[in-house]
């Protein structure tokens, strides 16, 4: 398959990006400026992202939609507000993660914001669970963008009025230019931020305003940095098809009800999860020194057995060192544990520690 | 009177008696991006002809760092251990890696001098 652009590709090109082929597309991983200090401009000021390379399925509402979207989506839809975010997940009958996502009511039904990996094998999933009466789409005309960082409210409010006044995991329509947009308050990165929902048509001008008032282009480098020290699961690495949302420290992000009353993929195994039949748990990791631990690195216990794996690492430029997740076995998952990555053949020291690295900076 | 020459794992190598001072290219420290970790090798230890001898790492991936010659290592730069960012801000004065005797000087026949790297690594973009 011919290896996809998005709607920004020129845009970025003009920037200086250099290219990585991420799933089937040509994606910016960092402009002219570097990984670290795009990372650090999005800390400090305002990073802008292309994140067009995700899905954006869309179901129309009908009278039994809720129902069915409960049974592979593990959140209270029936008590979801107008205009409310969620995360969540695409759940199979193991009780593993086919995808994580971001599900959003709005008017006209649901839309849903996939991994740009799974889109195409979650619409088929989920298309097959709905059955037929249902219409979906993944939607091609649109764009997505994330503006990221302590000054993108300020800087959004400044073209698009109101947006300030969004809550976190909220949306609404907005207009840019005379054109229906959809701006949700939510993020990938640990700090304040927005996602805009457009058409193709108009994502460039928009883009281009953004940064000539202040938000630096950033690419994927530094959107995995942030997000590993936002202690946020990267899908395919930190959470996958064998890996429970309960084993993934994410039991947050399931409804209370749908824990209690169950009626979706994979309930069994995640509720004997719940009920202490739980053999290990994602945490996050801090090596001692410099030392970087990528995925697949083993973990040790203090008596020399193999106790986990790393599922991502890298050096955090906010934190000003290495850090990473892992599954421990849940015996060391507790805070402060010592343990030790087994990198190119050396043992180093490391301890299980609190996520996020990062905590978000609420000064506004 | 030194001499550089340059290898096609884009290190350099600086010249001066029998002695060698090795880093990597400003074009490697472009390639890699922002580089935040680097081993090295032991002081006092052997490393062989294309053999490894170190680690560089960005915020992405790690690299093996190879011996563009034979010898033994007489001295290593802590300073870009401390701080690797040096190696992306000065690749090719401050942020050498380690200094080694050279075991054969014949070795350096097969290395590039800056014309011809600079013609290489315009061409493999790597």
């Amino acid at each position: 398959m011919e290896i996809q652009k998005t709607a920004l590709y020129e845009y970025h090109k003009s920037l200086g990006a250099k290219f990585v082929p991420f799933a089937g597309y040509h994606m910016p991983a960092q402009y002219t400026s570097g990984i670290i200090e795009e990372h650090k401009l999005t800390r400090t000021k305002a990073g802008l992202f292309d994140v067009s390379h995700m899905g954006q399925l869309f179901i129309e509402d009908h009278p039994d939609l809720i129902i069915e979207l409960e049974k592979i989506i593990p959140i209270d839809l029936k008590n979801i507000k107008l205009n409310q975010s969620k995360y969540s997940f695409l759940t199979n009958e193991n009780g593993g993660i086919y995808d994580d996502l971001i599900v959003t009511k709005i008017e006209e039904g649901f839309i849903i914001i996939l991994n740009a990996a799974c889109k195409e094998n979650d619409y088929k999933i989920i298309k097959d669970a709905l059955g037929s009466k249902f219409k979906l789409s993944l939607n091609k005309d649109l764009s997505l963008i994330a503006l990221q960082g302590p000054k993108a409210a300020e800087i959004l409010e400044h073209l698009i009025k109101g947006v300030s006044s969004l809550k976190f995991m909220n949306g609404n329509n907005f207009f840019y230019n005379e054109n229906k947009i959809y701006i949700t308050r939510s993020g990938y990165t640990g700090e304040d931020g927005f996602e805009i929902s457009l058409s193709n048509k108009i994502v460039e001008p928009l883009a281009k305003i953004l940064v000539s008032n202040g938000a630096q282009p950033i690419g994927l480098g530094a959107r995995d940095t942030l997000r590993l020290e936002a202690g946020l699961c990267l899908y395919g690495h930190d959470i996958n098809e064998t890996t429970t949302p309960i084993e993934a420290n994410l039991k947050w992000a399931i409804s209370k009800r749908r824990i209690e009353e169950g009626g979706f993929l994979g309930y069994n195994k995640i509720k004997a999860n719940i009920n202490g039949e739980l053999s290990r748990l994602r945490v996050g990791i801090k090596p001692l020194g410099k030392i970087i631990a990528r995925e697949g690195t083993k973990i040790f216990s203090q008596d020399e057995n193999e106790i986990g794996s790393i599922t991502s690492g890298t050096f955090g430029p906010s934190i000003n060192g290495s850090i990473a997740m892992g599954y421990l076995k849940y015996n060391f998952t507790k805070p402060g544990t010592k343990i030790f990555l087994e990198v190119r053949g050396k043992k180093y020291e490391a301890s299980v520690t609190k996520l996020p690295f990062y905590k978000k900076n609420y000064v506004r | 009177m030194s001499e550089v020459k340059f290898s096609k794992e884009h290190e350099w190598i600086k010249l001066e008696g029998d002695t060698a001072t090795i880093g990597i290219t400003k074009h490697a420290a472009e390639m890699l991006g922002d580089i935040v970790f680097v081993e090295l090798p032991e002081n006092g230890s052997t490393v062989e002809i294309n053999g490894n001898a170190g680690v560089v790492e960005s915020t992405k991936a790690a690299s093996d760092i190879y011996s563009p010659v034979s010898g033994q290592i007489i001295e290593c730069n802590q300073s870009i251990v401390d701080d690797p960012s040096k190696i992306n801000s000065d690749p090719e004065n401050q942020a050498w890696f380690f200094k080694l005797k050279i075991k054969d000087r014949s070795e350096i026949n097969s290395l590039m001098n800056k014309e011809d790297y600079d013609k290489f690594a315009k061409e493999n973009n790597n």
